[in-house]
């Protein structure tokens, strides 16, 4: 029986230790893999990267060598993306000066709404509530369009302004932060009514410090969507030249590949030391999401 | 849930009982005068929400709305259903709603059980669990576009995944440009969202009640009994976010694709967002009305259907 009880044990310590491998290994190695020189990479990988989609019909099992520890550490690639070509640099810029603002004021907005949504019930709310998570549930198929169309009347299209602007209005960080603010006690809330304080008083004193650790939770989940888009700016920032790195990565061509490990290293770096921070904050945030009703 | 209301009712209440009667009318007038001051504040701290959604996402959508039932915006006559019909008759849109929706019904269920398999994993008592979690949450972190070199290393026809195949003696795939496609995509999805879908499960798992799985063990039940009807009956709620949660996400793999295949992927992955973007290229604006309504209206059935499932399985153990 106990025996019995410690072979289950071994048995599940495995599998979760082989999806840990498996989970781990493509990050890993794309940072391994920046640390080589473009000759090291141009071995291991240049049948991968320099076929054209046609010409791959052939297959030679020694071709590909993916490999976990370069020969020779190298700074190198590092060297050429920070300091000689500036313009990955410029592209990474684009990705910042988009996602940071998205951040900013979808939280902001977010948080003012979300207190709105927790202070107020009624018909009229519930309905709107429930209208914000059936929008938030909606994939971009359906809102890219709507969002074309009105970039296009208010002439933002081919700016930034086309993907900040609904970026900012996003119903993601209203429902989350609502169901974080629900659970603030409503007597905390009528206390401070009863000692006079103004609405704004209360939503700025009371209900935000208590969402502290969701404002930042939230945060990261914003962040680490929008680092990550590629329907919006295709659609919206047509212009090559506003691009941000997420769309542009894929651009770069076959003599370049060890440049694009260090640049996909680099761009994994803000959301790698927002993780490592903030981990808890992050796991308590999706843990509250809880269900979608109520 | 309306314990504020409750309250303040009750506080009403109690007032009007202590004030001197003949005083009905200042009663009304102060009660509505709050209702007036609630209905100002809660606008103000709404408005710049509402106004944005209304701008960014309602007004343009009943203008989708009207495109998809017009011949086109300069010729403005009513044609009813004829662009939704010739959109359903496309047969790009075909290739994309078919590649989309098997993707996403084959998806969305291995998401969903395998990442209750692995919160279950980390319930029990196996060394590591901090890191485990670490581990599994970490795709979720970093940037596709960060990873694609990677994917295209392992999955080329001379890449590594063939590679350790061949040398069990199976001949290579085609992985990205075969019917095998669709496989590749459901790995890098499931790597992406294993991991926070995990986090949902396992904050619901701890939110059982201890009593009854400890009533449950003195009584002898089985783990499998023990799982299905109690365990179970208390998830549904997250299994129906995360289901819907997973039916988003699933959407969203056309990034993965995109990045890996560019514009013009093997027809096997030719998905939704790709039929979008290629008629934004021709900005044939009734076709796109057309497909992104009918797209909303199916989310829509979806996500009832989704609730109403939720609401026959769970009802008992709701509080």
């Amino acid at each position: 029986m106990k025996k019995n009880h410690y072979l289950g044990r071994g048995i599940l310590t495995l599998v979760a230790a082989f999806f840990a491998f498996a989970f781990l290994m493509p990050t890993v190695l794309t940072i391994t893999n920046s640390f080589m020189t473009q000759s090291e990479i141009s071995a291991n990988y240049g049948k991968v990267f320099s076929s054209a989609a046609g010409s791959a019909n052939s297959y030679i099992s020694s071709m590909v060598n993916l490999k976990f520890i370069p020969d020779k550490v190298s700074f190198s690639q590092y060297i050429t993306v920070l300091i000689k070509s500036p313009d990955y640099l410029l592209k990474f810029w684009n990705s910042v000066i988009l996602v940071v603002p998205i951040v900013l004021l979808q939280v902001g907005v977010a948080s003012i709404t979300a207190y709105s949504f927790t202070r107020w019930r009624g018909k009229l709310r519930s309905f709107l509530f429930f209208f914000y998570v059936i929008l938030m549930l909606m994939p971009y198929q359906v809102t890219l369009v709507p969002n074309y169309l009105v970039s296009s009347w208010l002439g933002i299209l081919n700016t930034r302004w086309a993907i900040i602007f609904p970026g900012m209005f996003a119903p993601f960080s209203v429902f989350l932060l609502t169901k974080f603010m629900r659970r603030i006690p409503a007597s905390l809330i009528e206390a401070a009514k009863l000692d006079g304080s103004s609405e704004w008083q209360i939503f700025k004193d009371i209900c935000l410090p208590q969402c502290r650790s969701a404002l930042y939770s939230i945060a990261i989940l914003v962040f680490i969507d929008y680092w990550n888009m590629v329907e919006q700016p295709i659609v919206l920032l047509q212009d090559a030249a506003k691009q941000p790195l997420s769309v542009y990565l894929s651009t770069i061509n076959a003599n370049e590949v060890g440049l694009a490990f260090a640049i996909a290293t680099i761009y994994m770096v803000p959301c790698l030391l927002l993780f490592l921070h903030g981990e808890d904050y992050l796991v308590e945030g999706i843990a509250h999401q809880g269900s979608v009703k109520g | 849930m309306s314990m504020s209301r409750d309250n303040k009712r009750i506080r009403l209440k109690k007032e009007a009982r202590l004030r001197p009667p003949g005083k009905a009318a200042r009663r009304a007038w102060d009660v509505s005068n709050e209702r007036i001051r609630d209905v100002m504040h809660s606008m103000a701290f709404m408005g710049p929400s509402l106004l944005g959604v209304s701008v960014f996402f309602i007004v343009p959508f009943l203008v989708v709305v009207y495109y998809s039932v017009i011949r086109s915006p300069i010729n403005p006559e009513f044609v009813f259903l004829d662009n939704f019909i010739s959109v359903l008759k496309n047969s790009s849109f075909q290739t994309a709603a078919k590649n989309t929706a098997t993707f996403s019904v084959v998806a969305v269920p291995l998401a969903v059980v395998l990442s209750l398999g692995l919160a279950l994993i980390l319930e029990c008592r196996i060394p590591g669990k901090s890191w485990l979690r670490t581990f599994f949450l970490s795709p979720m972190m970093v940037p596709v576009a960060s990873v694609v070199l990677i994917w295209q290393v392992v999955f080329h026809y001379n890449g590594t995944l063939n590679g350790i195949l061949s040398a069990f003696g199976i001949s290579p795939v085609d992985w990205l440009n075969s019917p095998y496609c669709q496989v590749v995509i459901i790995i890098l999805f499931l790597w992406k969202n294993l991991g926070y879908n995990m986090i949902l499960f396992m904050a619901a798992l701890n939110n059982i009640p201890k009593e009854l799985l400890e009533v449950a063990d003195v009584e002898g039940a089985s783990p499998a009994h023990k799982f299905f009807n109690i365990k179970l009956r208390y998830l549904s709620p997250t299994v129906l976010f995360v289901t819907i949660l997973s039916i988003i996400s699933s959407f969203k793999v056309f990034r993965e694709i995109y990045l890996l295949t560019g514009n013009y992927p093997y027809i096997g992955l030719y998905m939704m967002q790709h039929f979008m973007n290629n008629t934004f290229q021709g900005q044939d604006f009734q076709k796109m009305s057309a497909a992104a309504v009918l797209l909303a209206l199916v989310m829509v059935v979806l996500i009832i259907l989704l609730f109403r499932a939720e609401d026959a399985f769970g009802k008992d153990v709701e509080g």
